[in-house]
């Protein structure tokens, strides 16, 4: 599949009065390709929010080159191109919602496009729906909950009918009801709408998700490939100050005893799907 | 407590007043209160009474609300009121007490300004409490696009109070947050007079602004982010069309001020 977001070479630093800083992204190299449903993760200060801000254009790397469909991100004059191919969802509901009622909101952006506007209709209702907040369109934003909060943007970006959609932590000041709410409508838009998606978060959970994990630490990529492979090193992680899912930790060590565990558990259905076989063949033998 | 201000007191019973166009309803009103003026006597104030009561039953706004606009600025009817009577002078006195003298005239203009500041109040209330908020701004950003050509920013200005209607209960639930917070490290805000009442609000007001500030920067890369860039090259979801009501009205007002000046010319002043 086609290259969407290309990252080659990239080093960013923030500004501090002049003081060099230790660059919050140094030497970072990536390809995520259409379609694709990208997990980063990483603690605080790892660089993960950086490297979504690179994403579409709010951070113009100090060298090396970010490019979005073979466009450059540094082009000052194509970063509305950049910015109607790459949405961004950030992590407080809150200061990303414009107006005062739902479907209002969600017509910003395709306002912002110049859409005609019994096409934007139709894009404010197909991606509420899509996001399950349709019955909620004529509500005030602030009298819903964090999950249905996070939703509603997710559909603002969705109307604008972007390609790649980068979540900057969107969960992390949500409850886990509105965790789950939120996994589902990003999941439903990677799966059924064929969005790409770029998922910054810290949740191990969340992560596990995605079809590709990218690790990061100290403002570099450390480990970089499918859910499977990466929480199968539960001791590197670890040595990151990263937790892995529970099953996959407990598989794991399981292991380390002897015990004949499959390679790639992740999640607790199939831990004790693993687990019930193993225990059969034992009580046969 | 301060969750139960409600912004623009909007009040909705979807009747055929409520979804009339906004910019129909402004410019009505805005004609009312030229037309309230103009008034020279009580016949004609009489027919701006019956007009904007037709109004009120047709939205279905209960005349409960309406009184409670008028007792929220009923200081300064009677202070109004009790001003004329005793100033104005004129025609048969009809009470002295001293250097105090209460005469005819003014008791006519104290009761015929009273009912003129009432019309003013209600037909204000009325407009808010049958169109929101985000209407209202559309509305005058609509009217206002003329200003264009002379360079009033009159795009950047309507966004300014979307956005301020937005953040107000956001902010409202951070002041309780706040409040709650320095309330708990001991901070006393409600006891002592007035100064140091004034003085314990700092520590609730400091964080309070960091915090606008710190949305305020946010926002605005949300909104760039959304390919913000001003009033230009913009379209709206929603379309504002004149229809067959809003006509209608217009036309009823036209009635009624030719029916007003046709009132002040057969019942001249007193």
């Amino acid at each position: 599949m086609e290259d969407l977001i290309i990252f080659d070479n990239v080093t960013y630093r923030y500004d501090s009065d002049g003081a060099a800083l230790k660059p919050a992204v140094s030497n970072l190299s990536l390809k995520i390709k259409k379609g694709e449903f990208v997990a980063v993760l990483g603690h605080n200060g790892s660089g993960k929010s950086t490297l979504a801000k690179l994403c579409n254009a709010i951070l113009i790397p100090e060298s090396g080159r970010v490019t979005v469909d073979g466009t450059d991100t540094a082009d000052e004059e194509k970063i509305y191109d950049i910015r109607r191919k790459v949405g961004m969802v950030f992590q407080n509901p809150d200061n990303q919602i414009v107006a005062t009622v739902v479907e209002d909101d969600v017509a910003f952006g395709p306002e912002n496009l110049g859409v005609e506007p019994t096409e934007i209709r139709r894009r404010v209702d197909e991606a509420l729906k899509s996001v399950g907040m349709y019955e909620y369109r004529l509500h005030e934003p602030h009298r819903l909950s964090g999950g249905q909060k996070q939703r509603v943007a997710i559909a603002g970006i969705l109307a604008m009918q972007t390609d790649c959609i980068v979540l900057d932590e969107p969960t992390a000041m949500l409850d886990p009801k509105g965790r789950k709410e939120v996994m589902q409508a990003v999941k439903k838009l990677n799966r059924e709408l064929s969005k790409t998606v770029v998922f910054i978060t810290h949740f191990m959970d969340e992560a596990v998700q995605a079809d590709r994990v990218i690790v990061m630490n100290k403002a570099e990529k450390i480990m970089d490939g499918t859910a499977k492979e990466v929480f199968s090193h539960p001791e590197r992680l670890k040595a990151l100050g990263l937790d892995v899912p529970a099953a996959a930790g407990l598989s794991h060590e399981l292991k380390k005893r002897g015990i004949d565990m499959p390679d790639g558990i992740l999640d607790n259905e199939s831990f004790i799907e693993a687990f019930e076989r193993i225990n059969f063949e034992g009580n046969n033998t | 407590m301060l969750k139960d201000i409600t912004i623009g007191q909007y009040f909705p019973t979807g009747s055929p007043v409520h979804s009339l166009d906004p910019r129909a309803k402004i410019i009505i009103t805005i004609f009312y209160i030229v037309v309230v003026f103009l008034c020279k006597s009580f016949a004609s104030l009489g027919l701006c009474c019956a007009v904007l009561l037709i109004f009120i039953l047709i939205s279905r706004v209960p005349v409960k609300m309406f009184l409670k606009s008028i007792k929220a600025i009923l200081p300064i009817i009677l202070f109004t009121a009790f001003l004329n009577i005793f100033y104005i002078g004129g025609g048969k006195v009809l009470f002295t007490w001293k250097f105090i003298s209460v005469s005819e005239k003014g008791l006519y203009t104290a009761a015929f300004m009273t009912v003129r500041i009432i019309l003013l109040i209600i037909s204000g209330s009325a407009l808010t409490y049958t169109t929101t908020p985000t209407m209202l701004t559309d509305g005058m950003e609509r009217l206002l696009s003329p200003l264009k050509v002379f360079h009033v920013p009159v795009h950047t200005l309507a966004m300014m109070m979307t956005l301020a209607l937005r953040f107000i209960p956001t902010l409202i639930d951070e002041i309780e947050r706040i409040t709650n917070a320095q309330k708990a490290r001991g901070a006393d805000l409600e006891s002592g007079n007035f100064v140091q009442r004034a003085k314990a609000l700092v520590p609730v007001l400091v964080p309070l602004f960091i915090s606008a500030f710190r949305r305020a920067y946010e926002l605005a890369f949300a909104m760039e982010c959304r390919c913000y860039r001003g009033g230009e090259g913009r379209t709206r979801m929603k379309q504002m069309k004149l229809k067959m009501p809003d006509y209608l009205s217009f036309a009823v007002v036209v009635l009624f001020t030719a029916g007003v000046i046709l009132l002040n010319n057969i019942y001249p002043v007193l």
